[in-house]
C-alpha cells in the first residue's frame, strides 16, 4: 500500500476554505446573538452601568462585528486563541486544561462501546430474528432513544442515591495517590462512561450486526463453510473481517457526535472537561471560549472525515484514494 | 423568617458613631488549635472563573477568592462592619470618619503576613487603590475608587480622602480582599492579565492555593501563618464547580459527598423533599435582593422623538395614581410567597427590608380585590361587555414583561388571575435572561428599554441601600440619550425624593440617615413606583456538622477562617 500523500494534501487544502466559512458563521451567530459577558456585574448595585461599558470598550467587545472577527482570524493565524472574558486566561490554555479528561473519560467510553457492540452485533448477525437478536435490537433501540441525560439521572438516584455506592462529582484532580487515586478515579468514571457507552454501543451493535448479515450472505463465507471450517473460524477470519470495514469508517464519522454528546454527560458529572467548559462559556457569553471550543469540534470533525476516508481506502484495497 | 440571626437593631457601625461602644459578638469559635479539622468540600454549581478579587464579576468568584485574599472589613449577617485586616472600625467617636465626611482612616493590624512571608502594610492598601483605579487594569472595582484619593500616613494607617462627603464609605477595600503589592507591582494596567499570580493567589486569608482549574476546581490547604489565633480549623479546602443546582442540594442534603452548597436556586417543595434524608439542612440567609414588579410612568407605546417610553411621555393609564393603587392592591403577595417561593421567598411590602435598621413599619401587605374594584370605578373605568374595563375608548389592557424562569411564569398567572377579577386584561410576555438582561440598545425587550407596562425582576440591596435608593432619582430616568445606562427604569420624578436623597447622601449621623432612606422607602411604595413582592433571601445547603456563620451582605466565605465542624 502506498501511501496517499497526495490525497492528505489535496483533502487539507479543500478543508482549509470549510474552516474559515465554519468560523464565519460561528462568528456572525455568536456576534448576533444577544448576550453580554458583563452581565452579571449589572445585577451589583454597587457597580454602576459605566464600569460594565467601560470594560466592553476596553475588550473591543463595541467594535462592528467584521472588525471583530478579522482581528479574531489574524490573532488565530499567528497561533493566539485570544483570552477569555471570564477568566482572562488565555483560551488555548483553557482547552489543554480540559482536553486530557474528555480524552480520558469519552476514549474509554468508545472503548467500552465496542467491546460491547461488536460481540453482540456480530452474534445478534449468526442467529437472525432469534430471541437473542430480538433482545440486542431492543437493547439497540431503548439505547439510542434513551437520551444521556435521562440514563445519566437514572444512574445517580439508582448507584448514589439509593445504593450510595459511587460518588456523581467526577473530579480531575483527586487529593488521593497511589493506588487509592486509580480507585477512586475508576469509581467517579463508571457512571459518565456507561452512559456514554450505553448510547455507543446501541448504534455500534446496529451497525455491526446489518453489516455482518450482508457479509454472511456472500459466497466466500458459504465457501469457508463448504470446506469444513469451523464455525467460529468462519466468523472471526471470514465475516468479522470484512463486516469491519464499514464499521471502522463509522467509528471515525462518528467521533464528532461522542463529542457532542459528551457534553451532556460532563454537565450532569460534573466532568471538568471541553464540553463542561463550552456549557458555561456559552452561559457566560464568553465568545473567545465558545469559538475556540467550537474551533476544536469543527477541526475534529474535518480530521475524522479525512480519517475515515483514510481507514476505508486502508482496508478495503478495492478502493483507490485519488 | 426572613429575619433569622438578625436580633441586634442598630448596626455597630452607627452605634459606633453614635459614641456607643462597639457591641459586634464575634461568632462563637470553639476549636482550640489550628487545623486538625480534615477537609471542607464546598459546592458551587458555578465554578470560579479566576481568583483575583478585583476582576470578580460574580459572587461565585469573589467566594472564591475569600480563601486566599481578606479585605479589611467584612459585613456580618446583622449588615454591621468586623474588622478583618483593620485593627478597628473608623468611626465619628474613635476619629476614624471626619467630622466633615470628607476622610476616613482606617487602622491596620499589625503583624499580618502575605502567604510569602512578607509583611502587610498601608503600602498595599494604597497599592490596591493604584492598581484598580488605572482604567487600563480592566478591575470591576474602578468605581469604589470614583472621587477618592488614598494615602499611607505610616506603615499601619491609611487615610481616604473624598471629593464631597460621603456618608456610607465603607465601599472600598470592604468586602472585597487585598491583593500584595510586591506581588502585583509589575502587572498594573494593561499587562495585568498577565500577573501569574491571578491563577496563583498571594494573600493574607486562612488558606492558600494548591491548585486551580478556571471553572471546575479550587484546591487549599490551611495557612500556618494565619493572623487569627487558632483558624482555621479545616485542613483543607476543596470549591468543585459546575452541573446545576438541583443535584448540588442532593450531593450535600441526600448524600453527604459534600458539606455545602451555593445558591440553591431550586423549588423549595424538592429541598423539603431532600431535607427528610436527615443529613443536612437549607440555609436561609437574609440579604437585600427584592423581587419586584416595576411600573412604567412613561408612555411605552408611542414613539416619541426616536424612542418609546420616552421620559417626556405620560403613561395614558399608570401615571393614575388610582391605577396604580388598584394593580398594588391586587398583587396578592402573601399567595405568591406561600405557592410558588416558600421558604426562598417571603412576602414584603419594603423596597428595604434589610438591614432591620432601614426597615419602614409604616407599610403592610394588603390583598384587597373589593378596594381595587372600587379605586378604579372611582378613577372612571368602567366594566365593557367582556368584563374589562373602558375609558374613553381605551381598554384596560396591561403588559408584564419578565424573564422565562419558572417561579416568575407562576407569578405571572396568580396575578393575571387577580387582575382579571378587576376588570383588568393582564397580558404576559416572557423574555430570555440572556436578552431581557442585555445592555443591548439595538433589542426592545431588555429590562432597562422598559418599553412595556409592567417589569418583574429581582434587585439587590447591599448592607447600605444608598445605591439602591439612588435608582429612583429623577436624575437617573433611564433614556435613548444615556443610552439606557441609567437606573431609573420606571422613569418616575419627585422632587421630594430627589431631596431627601441629596440630604441622606451626606449625612453623616446614621440614625438620622436611616430615617431618611425609610421616608425614601415610605415614598416609593405610597406612589407604587415599583410593587415589592418577596425578599428572596441566599439560599444554600449545608451538613448537619458543619458550624458557620454566612452573611447575606458579605460574600457566603466571608468569615471561612471561623468554619468548623460541630459534634
Amino acid at each position: 500500500v502506498t501511501f496517499p500523500g497526495g490525497f492528505i494534501l489535496r483533502r487539507t487544502l479543500i478543508a482549509l476554505p470549510s474552516l474559515l466559512g465554519i468560523s464565519v458563521i460561528l462568528f456572525a451567530v455568536l456576534a448576533l446573538a444577544p448576550g453580554d459577558p458583563f452581565a452579571e456585574l449589572a445585577s451589583n448595585p454597587n457597580i454602576p452601568p459605566e464600569v460594565a461599558a467601560g470594560l466592553r470598550e476596553k475588550f473591543g467587545l463595541n467594535d462592528p462585528v467584521p472588525v471583530r472577527y478579522v482581528r479574531w482570524l489574524v490573532a488565530m493565524l499567528h497561533g493566539d486563541w485570544g483570552f477569555s472574558f471570564a477568566s482572562r486566561i488565555d483560551v488555548s490554555a483553557l482547552i489543554l486544561q480540559r482536553l486530557p479528561t474528555t480524552l480520558v473519560v469519552i476514549g474509554s467510553a468508545q472503548v467500552l462501546a465496542l467491546l460491547i457492540g461488536i460481540p453482540i452485533g456480530i452474534y445478534a448477525a449468526t442467529r437472525p430474528y432469534s430471541l437473542f437478536d430480538q433482545l440486542a435490537n431492543t437493547f439497540a433501540f431503548a439505547g439510542f432513544s434513551v437520551p444521556t441525560f435521562f440514563t445519566g439521572l437514572i444512574l445517580i438516584l439508582v448507584f448514589s442515591i439509593k445504593l450510595d455506592w459511587l460518588p456523581f462529582v467526577f473530579r480531575a484532580d483527586l487529593p488521593s495517590t497511589g493506588a487509592q487515586f486509580y480507585w477512586d478515579y475508576f469509581k467517579q468514571a463508571i457512571m459518565p462512561v456507561t452512559v456514554l457507552a450505553l448510547f455507543q454501543a446501541a448504534s455500534w451493535t446496529r451497525y455491526m450486526r446489518s453489516s455482518a448479515l450482508e457479509v454472511i450472505r456472500l459466497d466466500h463465507v458459504t465457501t469457508a463453510r463448504a470446506k469444513g471450517l469451523a464455525e467460529r473460524t468462519v466468523i472471526v477470519k471470514h465475516v468479522l473481517r470484512n463486516a469491519l470495514i464499514p464499521v471502522v469508517t463509522l467509528v471515525a464519522l462518528e467521533i464528532p457526535a461522542v463529542f457532542g454528546g459528551a457534553i451532556v454527560t460532563e454537565q450532569i458529572f460534573r466532568v471538568p472537561g471541553i464540553g463542561s467548559l463550552l456549557i458555561s462559556a456559552i452561559l457566560a457569553n464568553d465568545t473567545p471560549v465558545i469559538m475556540g471550543v467550537t474551533f476544536v469540534f469543527s477541526c475534529l470533525v474535518l480530521i475524522s472525515n479525512l480519517l475515515a476516508d483514510l481507514l476505508y481506502g486502508w482496508l478495503d484495497p478495492r478502493i483507490a484514494l485519488r | 423568617m426572613v429575619q433569622v440571626g438578625v436580633a441586634v437593631p442598630l448596626a455597630a457601625e452607627m452605634l459606633a458613631q453614635a459614641g456607643i461602644a462597639q457591641t459586634t459578638t464575634p461568632p462563637a469559635y470553639s476549636p482550640a488549635k489550628r487545623g486538625g479539622g480534615g477537609a471542607l468540600k464546598l459546592l458551587y454549581w458555578q465554578g470560579a472563573t479566576l481568583l483575583n478579587p478585583h476582576f470578580a464579576t460574580g459572587t461565585k468568584d469573589l467566594d472564591a477568592t475569600r480563601l486566599f485574599y481578606e479585605p479589611l472589613a467584612s459585613w456580618d449577617p446583622d449588615g454591621n462592619l468586623v474588622p478583618i485586616l483593620a485593627a478597628e472600625i473608623p468611626s465619628l467617636t474613635n476619629g476614624g470618619v471626619a467630622p466633615d465626611g470628607k476622610s476616613v482612616v482606617w487602622k491596620l493590624k499589625p503583624n499580618v503576613q502575605w502567604h510569602d512571608g512578607k509583611p502587610f502594610t498601608s503600602a498595599d492598601v494604597v497599592f490596591n487603590w493604584v492598581y484598580a483605579a488605572n482604567p487600563d487594569t480592566a478591575a470591576v472595582t474602578i468605581a469604589e475608587f470614583k472621587d477618592t484619593k488614598v494615602t499611607a500616613l505610616d506603615p499601619l494607617t491609611v487615610r481616604l480622602d473624598f471629593e464631597k462627603p460621603r456618608a456610607f464609605w465603607a465601599e472600598a477595600f470592604v468586602s472585597r480582599g487585598l491583593i500584595p503589592k510586591h506581588v502585583f507591582e509589575n502587572y498594573t494596567g494593561s499587562k495585568s492579565r498577565e500577573a501569574p499570580a491571578n491563577l496563583k493567589p498571594v494573600g493574607t486569608g486562612p488558606y492558600r492555593l494548591t491548585s486551580f482549574t478556571p471553572g471546575d476546581l479550587v484546591r487549599a490547604s490551611l495557612n500556618p501563618n494565619y493572623h487569627q489565633p487558632n483558624r482555621p480549623y479545616f485542613d483543607t479546602v476543596e470549591i468543585k464547580g459546575g452541573g446545576d443546582a438541583v443535584s448540588a442540594a442532593r450531593a450535600v442534603l441526600q448524600t453527604a459527598e459534600y458539606d455545602y452548597a451555593w445558591n440553591l436556586q431550586v423549588e423549595d417543595e424538592i429541598l423539603t423533599r431532600m431535607e427528610k434524608a436527615g443529613k443536612g439542612k437549607v440555609q436561609l440567609v437574609a440579604g437585600g435582593a427584592l423581587e419586584f414588579v416595576a411600573v412604567q410612568m412613561a408612555d411605552p407605546w408611542t414613539e416619541v422623538e426616536g424612542e418609546r417610553s420616552n421620559p417626556k411621555t405620560k403613561h395614558p393609564i399608570l401615571s393614575d395614581p388610582l391605577v396604580r393603587s388598584a394593580l398594588n392592591l391586587l398583587l396578592d403577595r402573601s399567595a405568591i410567597s406561600q405557592f410558588v417561593y416558600g421558604r426562598t421567598g417571603p412576602a414584603t411590602a419594603n423596597v428595604v427590608d434589610n438591614p432591620v435598621r432601614f426597615r419602614s413599619k409604616n407599610t403592610k401587605i394588603v390583598y384587597d380585590v373589593d378596594q381595587a374594584n372600587r379605586l378604579l370605578d372611582q378613577a372612571g373605568w368602567k366594566r365593557g361587555q367582556d368584563g374589562v374595563r373602558v375609558k374613553d375608548g381605551r381598554r384596560l389592557k396591561l403588559v408584564l414583561n419578565t424573564t422565562v424562569n419558572q417561579p416568575r411564569q407562576k407569578t405571572q398567572a396568580i396575578y393575571k388571575q387577580s387582575c382579571q377579577k378587576a376588570g383588568i386584561e393582564l397580558e404576559l410576555k416572557a423574555t430570555t435572561g440572556s436578552v431581557f438582561f442585555s445592555a443591548d440598545e439595538g433589542n426592545p425587550d431588555t429590562a432597562d428599554k422598559f418599553y412595556c407596562d409592567l417589569e418583574m425582576f429581582t434587585v439587590m440591596v447591599g448592607p447600605d441601600p444608598g445605591s439602591t435608593m439612588q435608582a429612583f432619582c429623577s436624575w437617573e430616568v433611564a433614556a435613548k440619550a444615556n443610552k439606557w445606562q441609567r437606573r431609573n427604569i420606571g422613569r418616575w420624578r419627585n422632587e421630594e425624593y430627589d431631596a431627601l436623597y441629596l440630604a441622606s447622601d451626606v449625612e453623616l449621623d446614621p440614625v438620622k440617615r436611616a430615617e431618611l432612606i425609610i421616608k425614601m422607602n415610605d415614598l416609593i411604595v405610597q406612589h407604587h413606583v415599583i410593587l415589592p413582592i418577596v425578599a428572596r433571601p441566599m439560599v444554600n445547603a449545608s451538613n448537619n456538622r458543619l458550624q458557620f456563620v454566612e452573611s447575606g451582605w458579605d460574600s457566603s466565605l466571608a468569615f471561612i477562617a471561623d468554619w468548623h465542624r460541630g459534634a
